[in-house]
């Protein structure tokens, strides 16, 4: 697994919680929330579906981390190899 | 006391399980077509159900249904569908000035034994359990989802009135016209309860959920053979407004409001009282100025449980002895019980006859049960009265609440 399969994996929870979403332009680099219509009970979805889908648990302090695709890819990516993924 | 304003209906948005639109509504009921389908319930297998299928898309973003609850959906689609049919200009009314009164039976259910189900499948580990849980179950969910979609600042709340809560919707809001709180409401009631397993064990535990092999005719209000409810959901959603605002807008007047009442058996859970009943007919007819016979159309609670529909015939006999003009239908028949939209669809379905003169018939009575034989009810086949000018809609509910609404052709005195 590498951080592209992580960002893959954070932007097919975020297609199913932000369905009228067009992702296909989505940049890297830039917040989320600048890009999408996101509050703060869809950034609870991802958190929630990262821990069912994959095991993976975000501290409330870290959640800061899953600001931009990029940030989640570098901050996840660990936690998924932590995983044995 | 003063004199109170007049309170007018100058829309109608529904979906029931045989229409999503008055309209269709209406020619399946003159058309006797029922529409019940078999679901398969969590933990209990197949049961007829009444299910609705309107387009939720059609009024809200995908997310919007995602994040919300099912109840949410059915109450957006009918509220937008009423102000749409109101003729209302909706983008330059004062939103501060609308109010949402909806009558739900229950509501949270349907969240609670979904997220149960959901951690079970994590060993009960509450960290799994969503955050969505309590926005989804508040008890005003159903109207708050209404006021966010569609930008309402003014009042919403729900009326939790059992089966008695479409007609206590209605009553609220006109309420609040006449106290000058709000100058339009969209009121009326909802229900999502076919999404709970609870309530059809409750209802079979208790010897009251109805099974057929044919589903359509599993809801059979009077007939001998009825063996119980079929639990349905649906929603019916009206725009209210003071007679004089609706007549400055050259609004188009469905109906008036004529008269009501609410009150309370006091004596048994689930088993209605008929004399409450008739008493609160009595007092309906009493405020609406209003003889028995003047009545021209009773749309009946009735829900095909063996108690509850001799005791509604009771309290109707009861009060209606010498009406040989009054009508009686029942609509559960077709759509099953929708529960806390119940009293607002089966008055809908009702209203067009001001216009065509047609009384829908209760359908499904194979063998009408000689106890609920009463007086001008209309069984299996339209009958056409020529003019219909009243409708006096019941629906009760558990915990002994009864409700009763007279509406009225507009411009008649």
């Amino acid at each position: 697994m590498n951080k592209d399969d992580v960002k893959s994996i954070v932007l097919d929870i975020i297609r199913d919680i932000a369905p009228d979403e067009d992702l296909s332009a989505l940049k890297h680099e830039v917040r989320l929330r600048d890009q999408l219509t996101l509050d703060s009970m869809d950034f609870l979805d991802i958190v929630m579906e990262l821990r069912k889908q994959h095991g993976i648990e975000v501290p409330e302090i870290d959640y800061p981390q899953l600001a931009s695709l990029e940030s989640c890819g570098e901050y996840l990516l660990p936690k998924f190899k932590a995983k044995g993924k | 006391m003063a004199t109170l304003p007049r309170i007018v209906i100058t829309g109608v948005g529904l979906t029931a399980p045989n229409g999503n639109t008055l309209a269709e509504f209406r020619a399946n009921l003159l058309a006797g077509k029922a529409r019940i389908a078999e679901i398969d319930v969590r933990h209990m297998g197949k049961h007829p159900a009444g299910v609705c299928d309107f387009d939720a898309t059609r009024w809200q973003k995908r997310k919007e249904i995602r994040n919300g609850t099912r109840v949410g959906s059915i109450s957006i689609y009918c509220s937008r569908e009423a102000v749409v049919n109101s003729g209302l200009d909706w983008e330059t009314i004062d939103k501060s000035r609308v109010g949402v009164y909806l009558g739900i039976t229950e509501h949270g259910n349907v969240e609670t034994e979904n997220e149960i189900w959901n951690i079970s499948q994590f060993n009960n580990d509450t960290k799994y359990w969503t955050h969505h849980h309590n926005p989804r179950t508040v008890a005003n969910n159903a109207a708050g989802e209404v006021t966010m979609n569609m930008g309402i600042t003014g009042p919403h709340y729900t009326i939790g009135a059992a089966c008695a809560a479409g007609n206590a919707g209605l009553i609220q809001a006109a309420q609040m016209l006449q106290l000058n709180e709000v100058d339009v409401a969209l009121a009326g009631g909802v229900s999502e309860s076919i999404h709970t397993f609870g309530i059809f064990a409750g209802f079979k535990n208790q010897g009251a959920l109805a099974s057929h092999t044919d589903p359509a005719k599993a809801s059979r209000p009077f007939d001998k053979n009825r063996n119980g409810i079929v639990i349905s959901e649906g929603g019916a959603i009206y725009t209210l407004e003071r007679l004089d605002d609706a007549l400055a807008r050259g609004a188009n007047i469905i109906a008036e409001i004529a008269g009501w009442c609410i009150n309370s058996d006091a004596t048994d859970a689930v088993l209605p009282n008929p004399d409450r009943q008739a008493e609160c007919v009595r007092k309906a007819l009493e405020r609406a100025k209003m003889k028995p016979s003047d009545v021209h159309i009773i749309s009946t609670h009735a829900t095909a449980t063996s108690m509850g529909d001799i005791q509604e015939c009771i309290a109707l006999r009861t009060v209606f002895a010498d009406c040989p003009r009054t009508k009686i239908n029942n609509t559960k028949s077709y759509i099953g019980h929708c529960m806390g939209a119940a009293g607002a669809l089966e008055l809908a379905g009702n209203l067009p006859s001001f216009q065509d003169g047609i009384v829908h018939p209760t359908i499904n009575v194979e063998d009408l049960d000689p106890e609920c034989a009463i007086p001008g009810l209309v069984i299996n086949q339209p009958v056409s009265m020529g003019s219909v000018d009243t409708i006096l809609n019941n629906s009760f509910g558990m915990l002994g609440i009864n409700s009763v609404l007279i509406v009225k052709k507009y411009g008649i005195a």
